[in-house]
């Protein structure tokens, strides 16, 4: 390997490590506020990329029906939990259940975007109620269950919406048309327009995120319950808040890392499920608890998986996997009693 | 009236028709019966429901008993697999066997092969993710699994993506189980002998603490369970199982390729454990029954239905796993169960073996100590919970630990049980520097102890919940109690743990789930539960909290007996009458010092006590 091939393949982990970057941002954000561990995380990153894909050919995507569903099964919920005396938050269920799938109706079927921002948009308020409801629908009902039961919603959900990936978009892959078609010369070193994209929007996007915990008054709140839920329901934040943004944040993660690679790989209904294990190697580094270290966790899978395809391309994924082992091995160093689970 | 009511909240048991032993064994025989006379594609489909249970049992131990899971079984299935196929079939193996090669006993080593790689690696796996939270080792199941299976499609020497064909047929004595007919019988033996061997495990003094696993480790630790060799332990049994369902595959498939050894196939043993019944081994064969009839039924369905074809069944399997994880969360078994519990009736009951003598411990002579701290302190980050805390508990004594609240008690109380260390300072038990030492040397030393949020195991009776507290005076281990060689020691277990409840004053709820007794009760079966274990020392948490005033005096009656007996007990109490009449000695704390010691009469007129209790905090007078 020359030195020239060192840098591309450089280049190569760093863009795919910016998305493992998010992946793993959203993963200890949920995880940290609702002790859900989400494995379907990457399926939104398929759903996002591959509805984008669907609306440049000039189709509906069926994610929209799926998004209806949703909110319809969803309201059915809250009518019934209403009429059982439950107190429904109406504010926010209306919101998630009517106006996005609405404004996502309007935005797909009616004025049918040809720019590739607007298109981008309309993924984004298709994708992100998904979240929420999602929560809603499958992990709300039991929010006192435990970590590993929780897991194994998880990884049930996973099944169901991989399932669903394959009916509506095919086993055929797509790619999206990149957001800059420019490319550079940079020290001998030829750098597309796209992967610039994709490391500024996840810098961005991090930075964004780091404002919205640090300044705002959800994000503070949602630091409040990752810290002590119960504490922070007495503080009157809503436990539903937290499971709604949460969420929320994770799909929109989810969409964007899909638009941002999806002009770089082709993007098959269950591509969604490697890259979001990817991002949980990363969170795991971090303990699922750090984001700063989740995040150079991220840039390492990133760096491992580019060299290993090209020293062991067939191995690829084997070494990038087998990374958890010594990452947990080293973390129980760090642990010396018995940790009680809650 | 209280006849009455125990009447109705008992149902009558007489009733049933058959035991449950007696409707198992009528299944299996009429299984084997009819085995000749099924139709070949039916005998097919019972044959591969026999090797999937074998592989959802082993998860339901893990998941439902032990409190841990699996996505990565399929990949332990594809070790036993690979490891025969391999073995019978690669020119170097066979050059490595020479003579012993394309004998019939071929498969048998490829067998052990299998078991071999499976124990090792499930080891290494169990062993690095152990000490970490619940959660990891799932998490690195499914990396493993993936792994796992990517290398099976990678290495040359497995056939990449082909896979290996030509894999022999097992023969016995001569007999070749070539046909789904031959070893489905070997495959339902192997099932139902492993059934059984599970579930003597589960009853035993191994079953009980493999329990207790799942509700915290810490109490388990605290009755001397060593809850990561445990869970370990647990782990490779369930990996070997999926390692022996993966040999039977190969030998009847005669050919393996990845495919099947794939994440998604590991995640569908799940839901036959989850969907079956975690928790429950009859729940797995339920489980994989249903999962396969229903597999088998959506793939006819789903591509028709939806005009295409492809992996679809993985969207019902999910949505049905959503809702008996929401609306059953213990499975469809125990439905079952209870609905089948009105034609049952309760196994006839087993004569218990001839009790063996457990361990008995020499007490140290009264005016030993038995417990000294030594100026600990503690700090968290900036917060100092204990400073230089110095007090000892003689054997024949009871030592009260009293103080407001936040003075520091549990503080302390953790680090004289195992549970912390002390961030300076030295904690002596039986005279040895026990800094950190684990929970359960604490328990082998002599210690018991209570829990001020009572932890108990709700679903088991009094008296299994006592028994566990006696685990460390007996020996037999997991195979013992599999085969069922520890019955004499098993005897002895139940025997004593009655004893103890008995003397508590419990004798009537020993049968009892202990989640069914009143707070206060529960308090005293784990007071019970340490004495099973023969202490020297005693560590009680607000033993007397939740207490009717003469359960109160019937507590108090038992402790001085305890004391006569030549026990030291420490209580760590709020109710200030039942201290000062029962205590010897009192150590008074308040923000973390020691603010006076001696007897209940010194220290009742100390001004510092007075002035920290009447003073300071007035709620807590009371």
């Amino acid at each position: 390997m020359d030195s020239q091939i060192a840098v591309l393949l450089a280049q190569d982990g760093l863009v795919n490590g910016a998305v493992y970057a998010l992946m793993a941002l959203a993963l200890v954000l949920v995880f940290s506020v609702t002790r859900v561990i989400f494995i379907p995380q990457g399926e939104f990153v398929a759903f996002g990329a591959l509805s984008m894909a669907l609306m440049q050919a000039g189709k509906v995507p069926a994610t929209l029906w799926m998004l209806l569903a949703m909110a319809a099964a969803t309201l059915v919920v809250e009518a019934w939990r209403h009429r059982r005396g439950a107190s429904v938050d109406w504010r926010s269920a209306l919101l998630w259940c009517v106006a996005f799938p609405l404004l996502a109706c309007v935005l797909v079927l009616a004025w049918r975007p040809t720019g590739i921002a607007a298109q981008a948009f309309a993924t984004l308020v298709l994708i992100t109620p998904l979240g929420p409801l999602t929560y809603r629908l499958a992990f709300r009902p039991m929010a006192q269950a435990t970590v590993l039961t929780l897991l194994i919603v998880s990884v049930a959900l996973h099944g169901v919406l991989v399932g669903l990936g394959l009916l509506f978009f095919g086993a055929e892959g797509s790619r999206t048309s990149a957001f800059s078609d420019a490319t550079f010369q940079l020290g001998g070193l030829q750098v597309t327009g796209q992967s610039l994209v994709v490391i500024v929007v996840a810098f961005l996007l991090v930075i964004l995120m780091f404002q919205f915990f640090g300044r705002s008054m959800v994000g503070k709140a949602l630091r409040a319950t990752a810290m002590n839920r119960v504490g922070a329901r007495l503080m009157g934040i809503p436990t539903e808040l937290a499971g709604d943004v949460s969420f929320a944040l994770a799909a929109a993660i989810g969409a964007v890392s899909g638009l941002l690679i999806a002009p770089l790989t082709t993007i098959y209904y269950d591509t969604g499920f490697l890259i979001g294990l990817k991002g949980f190697v990363a969170a795991i580094v971090g303990g699922l608890a750090s984001y700063p270290i989740a995040l150079l966790g991220a840039l390492l899978v990133g760096q491992l998986e580019a060299f290993s395809s090209f020293w062991a391309s067939a191995y690829k994924e084997v070494l990038v996997f087998t990374l958890i082992i010594p990452v947990l091995w080293w973390r129980s160093l760090h642990s010396r009693h018995v940790e009680d689970e809650e | 009236m209280t006849t009455v009511l125990k009447g109705a909240s008992v149902p009558p048991r007489s009733r049933g028709l058959v035991s449950r032993r007696t409707l198992t064994l009528a299944a299996v025989l009429a299984l084997a019966l009819a085995w000749g006379f099924l139709p070949e594609f039916t005998v097919v489909v019972v044959s591969y429901i026999g090797l999937y249970a074998l592989v959802a049992v082993g998860l339901c131990l893990l998941t439902g008993v032990g409190g841990m899971t699996s996505f990565g079984q399929a990949a332990f299935v594809g070790m036993g697999a690979y490891a025969t196929a391999w073995l019978c079939t690669s020119p170097t193996a066979a050059a490595w066997l020479g003579p012993l090669a394309a004998s019939a006993l071929v498969p048998w080593l490829g067998l052990a092969l299998g078991l071999a790689i499976t124990f090792a690696l499930a080891w290494f796996l169990g062993s690095i993710t152990v000490k970490l939270s619940g959660h990891y080792l799932p998490l690195c199941t499914i990396a493993w699994g993936l792994s796992l299976y990517f290398l099976f499609g990678n290495m040359e020497f497995l056939g990449g993506q082909t896979g290996i064909t030509g894999v022999p047929a097992l023969t016995i004595a001569g007999y070749s189980l070539a046909s789904p007919r031959e070893l489905g019988v070997l495959i339902w033996a192997v099932l139902l002998v492993a059934l059984w061997l599970l579930h003597n495990l589960l009853d035993s003094r191994e079953g009980r603490a493999i329990r207790a696993l799942k509700s915290g480790r810490l109490m388990a630790e605290s009755m001397g369970v060593d809850t990561a060799r445990q869970r370990i332990k647990l782990f490779v049994l369930a990996a070997l199982l999926a390692a022996l369902s993966g040999w039977l595959y190969a030998h009847m498939q005669r050919f393996v390729n990845p495919t099947p050894f794939n994440l998604n196939i590991g995640i569908e043993y799940l839901f036959m454990a989850v969907v079956g019944g975690a928790g429950h081994l009859w729940g797995a064969v339920l489980g994989a029954a249903l999962i396969t009839l229903l597999k088998e039924k959506l793939q006819d369905v789903l591509p028709s239905l939806l005009g295409t074809s492809g992996n679809f069944e993985v969207i019902v399997f999910g949505l049905l796993m959503l809702l008996v994880l929401q609306r059953f969360a213990d499975g469809l078994w125990p439905s079952l169960e209870r609905l089948g519990s009105r034609f049952l009736k309760p196994d006839p009951r087993v004569e218990p073996a001839r009790a063996t003598a457990l361990a008995r411990r020499e007490l140290p002579p009264a005016g030993t100590v038995l417990l000294r701290a030594d100026r600990v302190t503690r700090r968290f980050g900036g917060l100092v919970a204990n400073d230089a805390v110095s007090m000892h508990v003689k054997a024949g004594e009871i030592h009260a630990l009293i103080g407001p609240n936040g003075a520091g008690k549990s503080t302390f109380f953790n680090m004289i049980s195992g549970v912390d260390d002390p961030t300076e300072g030295e904690v002596r038990l039986m005279d040895r520097p026990m800094q950190a030492h684990p929970a359960r040397e604490f328990a082998a030393l002599g210690l018991g102890r209570t829990f001020q949020h009572v932890r108990l195991l709700g679903q088991r009776s009094v008296l299994d919940n006592v028994a566990l507290g006696a685990h460390l005076r007996a020996r037999r281990g997991w195979l013992a109690s599999m085969l069922r060689l520890d019955r004499g020691e098993e005897a002895a277990l139940q025997a004593e743990a009655r004893r103890q409840v008995e003397r508590c004053g419990l004798a009537e709820h020993g049968d009892a789930p202990a989640a069914s007794l009143a707070l206060g009760q529960q308090r005293i079966v784990e007071i019970a539960r340490a004495l099973a274990g023969q202490p020297a020392l005693l560590l009680l948490d607000e033993p007397a909290a939740g207490l009717r005033h003469l359960e109160k005096r019937a507590l108090a009656e038992l402790l001085a007996q305890l004391r006569a007996e030549g026990l030291g007990i420490l209580v760590v109490e709020h109710d200030m009458e039942f201290v000062m009449n029962l205590a010897d000695r009192v150590t008074v704390l308040e923000f973390g010092t020691v603010i006076a010691e001696g007897t209940p009469v010194e220290v009742q007129s100390n001004p510092r006590v007075l002035d920290a209790y009447l003073g300071g905090a007035e709620e807590e007078a009371a």
